[in-house]
């Protein structure tokens, strides 16, 4: 007892710095991916044929391959072709492409689930399909779509762990280190994953609760 | 005020609408009626290019809102010159469409703001204004959820008012109400064209039609089978085969 106690004391700060960069991790590749998965998703319904096609292109290839396969792409195909980028900033290009293509679909459902019958009104009144996507549109779209974006943060929080391979020095990374030169597996690999349940956890109630109140919503507007 | 111009509209190469000239004169009511199905809903959509006619065209004050000339070739609008002419042009439809994450007063001033860029006071004191005509002065801060379809329907008058249009369509606007709020909205109506707004309403309320039209227009198949002045409309046009059976099976289905 005396001995897992003084462990954890040994081991907590290398972990502790691990979650800090799993967390901006995690954090800069979602704002990065709601972006660029905004803009496939309009792109996707545009009625230009030849940004659809791209814009599938693009969700067909990272949705096809593994994250892993892109990670590793990113961090040692790019330098070759003239992008040089560390570890951190790989793992970032890779999280928040992969990310993107499963909210762009996301944001897509969102839209399409707004009825007609506000985009109509809102050209009815003279706005343009831009300004009524912006102003009518996307805010309801976002709002409905809030629980799911709640979701692949968790996923992202997970997958975040894969940059471990390209020797991101996050919680998984740190982690294995300590593993390799201490050989308490069971105690090192317990906490990495005690830190990312706890991680996860705010966010899952948080999904819980923005679902339970979108259903009640959802019944009331759907009364009239 | 508004005319069409032997216009024809298709969906994938079935002809919906085949040939329809009309000419609304300004601070006329223009009823259209007829079975359903037969372009009615088309036919207005084309009024405000949310539908794109395949032939002929539409024009606002003499100028056309579909087509641009440059030099003697006519070339489609674009999306930002539609917006303009529909900034003119209201509509009104059957399941009111209002904005579902504003309020009241949001739905009625996004419009003159965002469009017409009047100031948020200036918006806001005529949307005031509009919700105390259409009687809901106190719905003001409320979501369209909360309220009753009559109302709602109400509110979205007001909406279409609130951009100052120069025609005001409608789309069937007491089709999708309990009976007992038909009344409501059609009063508001009443006092629109009393007030010599120029209107164009798709309706089955033949009572209002009878009341408030200053023409009957009755369309069947895609085209126009009889354009009466209302008083005539009734009395005449019951010896036509078709619209005699179309006013039956109305007023059956009223009673
Ligand atoms: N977007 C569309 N694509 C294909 N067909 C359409 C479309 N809109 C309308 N139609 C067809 O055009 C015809 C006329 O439809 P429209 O809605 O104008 O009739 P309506 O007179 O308004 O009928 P109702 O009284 O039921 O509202 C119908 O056969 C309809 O199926
Ligand atoms: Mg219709």
């Amino acid at each position: 007892m005396q001995e897992i106690w003084s462990n954890i004391v040994l081991f907590s700060p290398r972990l502790l710095e691990g979650t800090l960069i799993t967390i901006q991790l995690t954090a800069i590749s979602l704002i990065f991916s709601l972006i660029i998965g905004l803009a496939v998703a309009l792109g996707k319904i545009t009625h230009n044929k030849t940004i659809n096609r791209i814009c599938n292109f693009y969700i067909s290839i990272v949705r096809g391959t593994p994250l892993l396969v892109q990670l590793l792409y990113v961090y040692f195909v790019f330098p070759d072709i003239g992008i040089s980028l560390t570890a951190f900033q790989a793992a970032i290009v890779a999280l928040s492409i992969n990310e993107s293509a499963y909210l762009a679909e996301t944001f897509r459902a969102g839209i399409k689930s707004i009825p007609k019958g506000q985009m109509e009104a809102a050209q009815a009144i003279g706005m343009d399909y831009s300004l009524a996507m912006r102003r009518i549109i996307l805010p309801q779209a976002i709002r409905n779509v809030i629980p799911a974006i709640g979701n692949s943060a968790i996923v992202l929080i997970k997958n975040s762990s894969l940059a471990a391979v390209i020797t991101v020095t996050e919680l998984m990374h740190n982690g294995n280190l300590l593993a390799a030169s201490t050989y308490q597996n069971i105690q090192i690999f317990t906490m990495v994953a005690i830190v990312y349940w706890v991680l996860h956890y705010p966010l899952s109630l948080f999904v819980d609760y923005l679902e339970k109140r979108g259903a009640a919503h959802h019944v009331t507007s759907n009364q009239h | 005020m508004l005319q069409v111009t032997s216009i024809n509209k298709s969906f994938h190469g079935k002809e919906v609408i085949k040939g329809i000239d009309l000419s609304i004169q300004k601070g006329e009511v223009v009823v259209i009626i007829g079975p359903s199905g037969s372009g009615k809903s088309t036919f207005l959509r084309m009024m405000n290019a949310l539908e794109f006619p395949t032939e002929g065209d539409v024009l606002l004050e003499g100028e056309s809102i579909l087509y641009r000339t440059v030099g003697n070739k006519k070339v489609p609008r674009k999306e930002k010159e539609l917006s303009k002419f529909r900034a003119e042009v209201g509509m009104v439809f059957q399941g009111f469409h209002l904005f579902a994450h504003k309020t009241v007063l949001e739905n009625i001033i996004e419009g003159p703001m965002r469009v017409r860029k009047v100031s948020k006071e200036t918006a806001i004191l005529e949307a005031e204004r509009l919700l105390q005509k259409v009687g809901l002065a106190d719905k003001r801060d409320q979501y369209p959820h909360a309220l009753s379809g009559g109302q709602q329907q109400r509110i979205a008058i007001a909406r279409a008012l609130a951009m100052k249009p120069k025609i005001l369509l409608f789309d069937e606007p007491t089709s999708a109400l309990d009976p007992e709020l038909v009344g409501e909205v059609l009063l508001v109506m009443k006092e629109l064209a009393n007030e010599g707004m120029t209107m164009a309403v798709v309706t089955h309320e033949m009572g209002f039609a009878r009341e408030v039209g200053d023409r009957i227009i009755f369309i069947d198949q895609g085209v126009i089978v009889q354009d009466e002045p209302a008083h005539l409309f009734f009395h005449i046009n019951n010896n036509n085969d078709r619209i005699k059976r179309f006013l039956n099976t109305i007023s059956r289905n009223v009673v």
